[in-house]
């Protein structure tokens, strides 16, 4: 198949055969991950630069990892010290790098928006590591894909995802693929941590996480930002983990052979119990391989697209 | 009686389009509007033939913002009033917010001066002083001296006084001299100046939204004051239902406050800023179709007295930004009268309303020149082609601000002439 996009902003452009396609190619990356010797030529020659105007080790590494194993240049480009960014507009930006002509470019900003700003501009292929509180669609896809793996397929599951929904870029990605998956998603978290007009998504919102855990096949923990307490949305972290912590009791109430996520980094008695990141059930250190597996196939698809139309 | 010095033949009034009439001019004022060809315009009178256009009271805006002085690369007060010329504008009222604001006298007669030489024939200037030194909301501005220097009204426009204590004593202290004090309603702390309304899109797209209630609370507040105090307060670019419902109540009740809105919250909503539509973000953000209607409802029933364009031109480069980087304003001037006749076109407003929401009310309310077409009046007039096209392009707009969502739409209803006080402008 052709790929049809020159830009991974967000999953809602993807079909489900799109995001299907993703996947199938994720699981052939796989296999090339469980080889002793973790290295494919086929992106060889091009060139792709990791554009972080937010920091985070986790994503980057990840996608730097996937780009050297398809045998990819890939550069870093980090906001804090880069007379780059020093007070430059995005545009300035967009037209630096556009200049240094690379394949493709993996963007990380603290702005909605950004990534299809930059897209708009750019000739070559951009894929959105997470922008503002917009999108995070190779987490979503990573996520998705973890689950696959577990599950064999999403169809007819239960994901609660909980937390702090209205800040996370995270939670939109995954309500749109999850459901486009075939998942059913319900929402828990306080009111204050929840999109004005969260109804418009319509899935099931929770305040009370017992309730909320009833019979689902997957919780989806997200991270909590500290200054969220400082914002005056919450009491304090103490009393958010007493309301929200997910823990061994609260997953005993899920369905049975429920799976914990997170997409890191996480905050150990916080978001998630100690003993809850280590369990059996917790997928936490799967996402992170199949972080791997995802990005070389996003890399794949969308590096070499025009030769494949050609 | 004196002589007409200038005789308009065959216009036709908005009231009755098919009857045409001549108007008659003399020294600047109207002389008396007659049915066409009933009299002779007497010797050396210039004569305009109008061939059917429609005869209107110029426009008052009462809300701009000409940036000049300190950012001229966003506006000039030449540049300003050349596209409210333009756009059908006789008088134009601009905001403080300029850099330095102005809050003495010395800005207010740079800004006369400038339009004086600009513009001699018009339209004409009239800026809005300061309410608070610096627009701080921290001391009074000395209104008196404003008010001597030119400045027709105060306002703390683009930076609301959430001080209520403040907000009242400015209240007491202007009506002391006459003079209006216009509010931006929005309690800050609610929802900074975010620029997308609180709803289904910023949910969507991931921005900070700022609710209707932000602008509602507070409007209710200078409802409460104004009745409180007995002094007028008139609440600019009202955007919402839940501010039309406090105003209709507070004006039941007999409270003396009037409002405005803009050509932009009548013809578009919150979907304008999909896909990051930096040109679609205003402050106050565009609502809901429901605000909309709302909107127009007030403004046939006189709820919602004016129309203001709230003109805040932004260079193309400061717009060309992610969502949350960009200034609020859209640029209004030129395009304001097009799109309202539209919706008087469509049925969606009357046109007694719109002429009285562009030209009677916002006269009134300030105290700026008013034409009604009856002998004595200032010859402040627009010939207006209702039915001729035209397309919003960059290259089109005489402002230098380019930044409205309605680039490359093309409108109907052009301004072929305006006259300010009997003499053509452009
Ligand atoms: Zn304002």
């Amino acid at each position: 198949m052709t790929w049809p996009h020159k830009d991974l902003l967000d999953v809602t452009q993807l079909s489900r055969a799109d995001a299907l396609e993703i996947l199938r190619a994720a699981k052939s990356f796989q296999e090339i991950n469980s080889r002793p010797v973790k290295k494919v030529p086929i992106l060889k020659g091009k060139s792709v630069i990791l554009f972080f105007a937010e920091p985070s080790t986790r994503t980057k590494t990840s996608f730097d990892v996937a780009g050297k194993r398809l045998s990819a240049d890939t550069f870093s480009l980090a906001k804090s010290g880069s007379s780059l960014v020093k007070g430059e507009s995005l545009k300035d930006t967009v037209l630096t790098l556009q200049a240094m002509k690379p394949d493709g470019i993996v963007m990380r900003h603290n702005m909605s928006g950004a990534a299809q700003f930059i897209a708009e501009r750019l000739d070559c292929a951009v894929i959105n590591a997470g922008d503002g509180w917009h999108a995070h669609p190779t987490q979503a896809l990573l996520d998705a894909f973890t689950l696959t793996e577990r599950w064999g397929g999403l169809e007819g599951k239960t994901v609660l995802i909980l937390g702090d929904v209205a800040h996370s870029r995270v939670a939109r990605s995954n309500v749109h693929l999850l459901r486009l998956l075939g998942a059913n998603v319900r929402l828990c978290g306080p009111r204050t941590l929840m999109p004005h007009a969260v109804k418009s998504w319509n899935v099931p919102v929770f305040n009370d996480l017992d309730e909320a855990v009833r019979g689902v096949d997957a919780v989806m923990c997200l991270r909590l930002q500290l200054e969220r307490q400082q914002a005056g949305l919450l009491p304090d972290v103490r009393e958010y983990s007493r309301r929200y912590c997910m823990n061994m009791p609260r997953l005993a109430k899920a369905a049975k052979n429920c799976v914990v996520l997170h997409p890191g980094p996480i905050n150990r008695g916080w978001e998630i119990a100690s003993d809850m990141a280590d369990a059996p059930e917790s997928l936490i250190l799967d996402q992170v391989s199949s972080g791997v597996d995802v990005r070389m196939a996003l890399l794949h698809l969308y590096l070499t697209r025009k030769e494949r139309k050609e | 009686m004196s002589q007409a010095d200038l005789v308009v033949r065959r216009a036709a009034l908005a009231q009755a389009p098919q009857d045409y009439v001549d108007l008659f001019v003399a020294k600047g004022r109207v002389l008396g509007v007659f049915p066409s060809g009933s009299q002779a315009a007497p010797e050396g009178a210039k004569v305009v033939e109008a061939e059917g256009l429609l005869l209107l009271p110029s426009l008052t805006d009462v809300h701009v913002h000409l940036r000049e002085p300190g950012q001229e690369w966003k506006e000039t007060i030449a540049t300003g009033l050349a596209a409210a010329a333009k756009g059908g504008f006789g008088s134009v009222m601009c905001m403080a917010n300029t850099d330095p604001v102005n809050d003495q006298a010395p800005i207010t007669e740079t800004m006369l001066d400038k339009a004086a030489r600009s513009h001699p024939r018009g339209p004409r200037l009239y800026p809005v002083g300061a309410l608070t030194m610096g627009l701080e909301g921290k001391i009074l501005a000395p209104m008196e001296e404003l008010k001597t220097a030119g400045c027709k009204a105060f306002s703390n426009d683009g930076r609301p006084v959430s001080d209520s204590e403040l907000f009242r004593r400015a209240l007491e202290y202007a009506s002391d001299l006459g003079v209006p004090v216009i509010d931006h309603c929005e309690d800050p702390w609610l929802a900074p100046a975010t620029g997308i309304n609180e709803g289904v899109v910023s949910a969507r797209l991931g921005l900070r939204g700022n609710p209707d209630i932000s602008e509602a609370i507070q409007a209710a507040r200078d409802c409460l004051l104004a009745e409180y105090l007995n002094v007028p307060v008139h609440l600019a670019h009202i955007s919402s239902k839940r501010s039309v419902d406090v105003i209709r109540a507070a004006k039941a009740k007999g409270a003396p406050v009037t409002a405005e809105t803009c050509p932009h919250y009548l013809i578009l909503t919150e979907e304008a800023c999909e896909g990051y539509n930096t040109n679609a973000k205003v402050n106050p953000p565009l609502r809901t179709g429901e605000d909309r209607q709302a909107l127009l409802a007030a403004l046939e029933d006189g709820t919602i007295d004016a129309l203001a364009t709230d003109h805040a031109p932004h260079a193309a480069h400061e717009k060309e930004t992610p969502f949350d980087e960009a200034p609020n304003g859209i640029s209004g001037l030129e395009t304001a009268l097009s799109v309202t006749w539209e919706l008087a076109a469509r049925g969606e407003l009357s046109v007694e309303a719109l002429i009285r929401a562009w030209c009677q009310r916002p006269a009134e309310i300030f105290g700026l020149p008013l034409n009604r077409f009856q002998p004595g009046d200032p010859a402040d007039f627009i010939l207006f082609d209702p039915n001729a096209r035209w397309k919003v392009t960059p290259q089109a707009l005489l402002s230098k601000g380019k930044n409205t969502p309605l680039l490359g739409r093309e409108l109907t209803g052009v301004v072929k002439a305006l006259y300010v006080a009997g003499k053509h402008v452009s």
